[in-house]
């Protein structure tokens, strides 16, 4: 924390981390990105989206934050009550957890994990355990199949998300979120450096590979047969309302912002420009400055991403779920393995 | 032992070992009612599913959560009174109902409409067919997952609903057929603005045709799925696009001879060798163009003249029984009239489409999976209110 010239201690440091953190980036980003969302969703289908909560429908989301934590809170008779309130806190956990490896800036982060990207792949998958839960803890036939559906889903479409990200890995040499955004903005891409090398470039099949399972890890359209509200109701939510029913859908929204931020942290070169726009040779070298810089790039990264996931969503009718998984085992993983194989063989020869 | 033999035992033998392969892996059944509240039935249908985990066993829907007993009711009703209720039966088009029991009244009294009245009533035919049709290619998107397509269809059937309201007075329930013509003449700048309004639904039928059909996961999810060939199709008493999209070329307003427009207009009747949802689907879809098609002909061929015959101040039909049956929107829909030469019907039967179309679905759901319960039940397209009357 040498930039900011006040000595703090370590737990100051961290408290000051979360909450500035949870309070200038996650709670306003989650605002816009919901505001953006939803009017780009408007536009697309010819109508104007929510306009009556705030100027041009700002304060939506409060409205409706406030609308749910009215409701009661009800559990169906035959529901096992314990498990069926915990699941979407699970939910939750999972998204936050995984916020924790992204990084902002230079010293704009959470923590800064030696093998950041592995406890973020291995976070995402809690979540499969708390649909699992909700939809088995809810005593209904319809979360049944949603959960079990979703718990199949969410496991195969991991498999192809892990194998995308190893791409990254072998090219920058490092799991460390931190350590793949100074490769993505040091080294060059056939000696061409104005540009760094966005891994988006070298690795493009690994970032389609790894939005398409992101797409399937948030079960959104075309992958959103666990939810599927025309044929289950509202899958694995059909029995929650009010505040836990608003755990899942905020938990939805942020695991899509989280998603998009460790892709643009893994392909698009996270918080940094690329360093020889201004002379930096190495992270030491980064200023202050770009802590409060850094944020803002990777919102506009991040709302680039959510938006292409979200006009997927709009877009498209969903797989059944023995398409999708076919999808998943004969055409992504093998993809998947086979742009590693390649990754490695050309970070050898070259 | 002949070949013939053999193969009859190697048969025999292979149906046992699935047999005992079925009983060591048969697992719980679990029994699925969709509906009567469910998102996919718009409307109060219930489907029964007896499920083996995403797969159903057994279907058999259960109707009459909506019967409003408008056989009965109509008894009470004079003939002028009885058109409120009936276009209330499929009330994405209504126009199209009140048609056929008037052309039975008609039939009965022996007179005719007036031939600009005759015009007129098919081209408003076949607005409540583009109406309710293009609903349905909206929905179709929805049904899958695809929630961009319903808000178009909204869109663009609100141009078509201003054009029945303008002539009518009645955006959802015109009330406007007459016995021996029509209420009233079409309003000034009318058909300038029908006009128009059929080329933005020939735009929004390419629009649906390149957001959908051309969709490579629509594709999967309706093509091969739910087929229905000719031979049952005809057995369940399927009619209108479920029928024709399983090849079979039958159409009303072409097979039939009825004082209505349609034989002025220069049409196609499309039919499809497939019979899965698909197919059904895209027949609707061209049935949608074609009725554009018609109506912007027969906007240049309305005759001059009235719009009502001569008939007496009270109407009271002559004993007797008539039939009349018409292509409806969602398929045959007709109606057995018996008067006794009172001021109402003695009896009338209502031969609504929707009711025989899913009587296909114990036969058509058997094997399939869940999610494509909902295609092919979106596919198969029924009004709740056609099906319970």
């Amino acid at each position: 924390m040498g930039a900011l010239a006040i000595e703090v201690p370590y737990w100051g440091q961290s408290l000051l981390r979360v909450l500035g953190g949870v309070v200038a980036v996650l709670l306003p980003a989650g605002a816009i990105v919901y505001l953006f969302l939803f009017k780009m969703m408007s536009f697309m289908q010819s109508r104007l989206g929510p306009m009556e909560a705030g100027p041009y429908g700002s304060l939506q989301l409060v409205a409706e934050v406030g609308k749910w934590m009215q409701k009661e809170d009800l559990a169906p008779d035959h529901a096992d009550r314990s498990i069926f309130r915990i699941a979407p806190l699970v939910v939750l956990t999972s998204t936050f957890l995984l916020v924790v490896i992204v990084p902002f800036g230079p010293e704009a982060y959470f923590t800064n994990f030696a093998t950041g990207i592995f406890f973020g792949l291995a976070v995402a998958s809690v979540s499969v355990i708390g649909i699992l839960v909700a939809g088995w803890a809810s005593a209904n036939k319809y979360s049944l199949l949603g959960g079990l559906r979703a718990a199949g889903q969410l496991i195969a479409y991991e498999l192809p998300m892990v194998l995308a990200v190893i791409g990254v890995v072998i090219q920058a040499g490092s799991m460390n979120m931190q350590q793949i955004v100074v490769v993505q903005n040091t080294e060059s891409i056939f000696g061409i450096d104005w540009l760094g090398n966005p891994f988006i470039i070298t690795q493009f099949v690994g970032f389609l590979i790894f939005m398409i399972a992101v797409q399937a890890e948030l079960t959104q359209a075309p992958f959103d047969m666990p939810i599927a509200e025309s044929e289950l109701v509202s899958g694995y939510m059909t029995e929650y309302s009010g505040f836990r029913f608003l755990i899942f859908f905020i938990a939805e929204f942020a695991t899509a912002g989280v998603f998009a931020f460790i892709a643009s942290v893994l392909f698009l070169g996270g918080w940094a420009v690329p360093f020889s726009w201004f002379g930096w040779d190495s992270l030491a070298d980064v200023p202050g400055w770009m802590n409060l810089v850094g944020p803002l790039i990777m919102f506009s990264k991040m709302l680039l991403l959510t938006f292409v996931i979200m006009w997927v969503r709009f877009s498209y009718p969903r797989f059944r779920e023995d398409q999708l998984q076919t999808f998943a085992w004969k055409i992504l993983i093998p993809l998947a393995l086979a742009n590693t194989a390649i990754t490695a063989i050309m970070t050898v020869v070259f | 032992m002949t070949v013939t033999d053999r193969q009859q035992l190697s048969y025999i033998a292979s149906q046992a070992a699935d047999a005992r392969l079925n009983v060591e892996l048969e697992t719980e059944g679990m029994t699925l009612n969709i509906g009567p509240q469910h998102p996919a039935t718009h409307g109060t249908l219930r489907i029964i599913c007896r499920l083996d985990g995403e797969q159903v066993v057994w279907a058999e829907p259960s109707c009459g959560y909506m019967h409003r007993g408008y056989e009965k009711l109509t008894e009470v009703r004079t003939f002028p009174q009885v058109t409120t209720l009936i276009n209330r039966i499929d009330w994405l088009g209504s126009f199209a109902n009140e048609v056929p029991f008037i052309l039975a009244a008609e039939k009965l009294m022996e007179i005719e409409a007036p031939p600009r009245a005759q015009v007129i009533r098919t081209i408003l035919f076949e607005l409540s067919r583009i109406a309710n049709v293009s609903l349905f290619l909206g929905d179709l998107g929805v049904q899958m997952g695809a929630i961009t397509p319903v808000f178009l269809a909204f869109r663009d059937r609100e141009y078509v609903l201003n054009l029945i309201e303008g002539a009518t007075g009645g955006r959802f329930h015109p009330n406007f057929d007459r016995i021996g013509g029509l209420k009233d003449d079409l309003p000034k700048g009318w058909i300038d603005e029908t006009r128009q309004v059929m080329r933005k639904l020939q735009q929004f039928c390419d629009t649906i045709e390149d957001l959908l059909f051309g969709n490579e996961i629509f594709q999967s999810r309706t093509r091969g799925v739910g087929v229905i060939p000719a031979d049952t199709a005809r057995q369940y008493g399927l009619s209108g696009a479920n029928l024709r999209a399983s090849g079979v070329d039958w159409d009303l307003r072409r097979d039939q001879a009825l004082p209505m427009a349609w034989d002025k207009a220069d049409w196609k009747v499309w039919t499809h060798p497939d019979g899965d949802s698909f197919a059904r689907c895209w027949v609707r879809l061209q049935e949608t163009r074609e009725a554009c098609k018609i109506v912007e002909q027969l906007l240049d061929q309305i005759p001059a003249g009235p719009v009502m015959t001569k008939v007496p101040r009270i109407i009271k039909v002559p004993e007797g029984e008539a039939w009349v049956s018409t292509e409806n929107p969602l398929g045959e829909m007709g109606y057995y009239v018996v008067s006794k030469g009172d001021l109402g019907p003695f009896r009338v039967k209502i031969r609504s489409a929707s009711f025989n179309n899913i009587s296909v679905v114990p036969w058509v759901l058997r094997g399939v999976y869940v999610p494509d319960v909902i295609t092919i039940l979106a596919s198969l397209y029924f009004i709740l209110g056609d099906i319970d009357r």
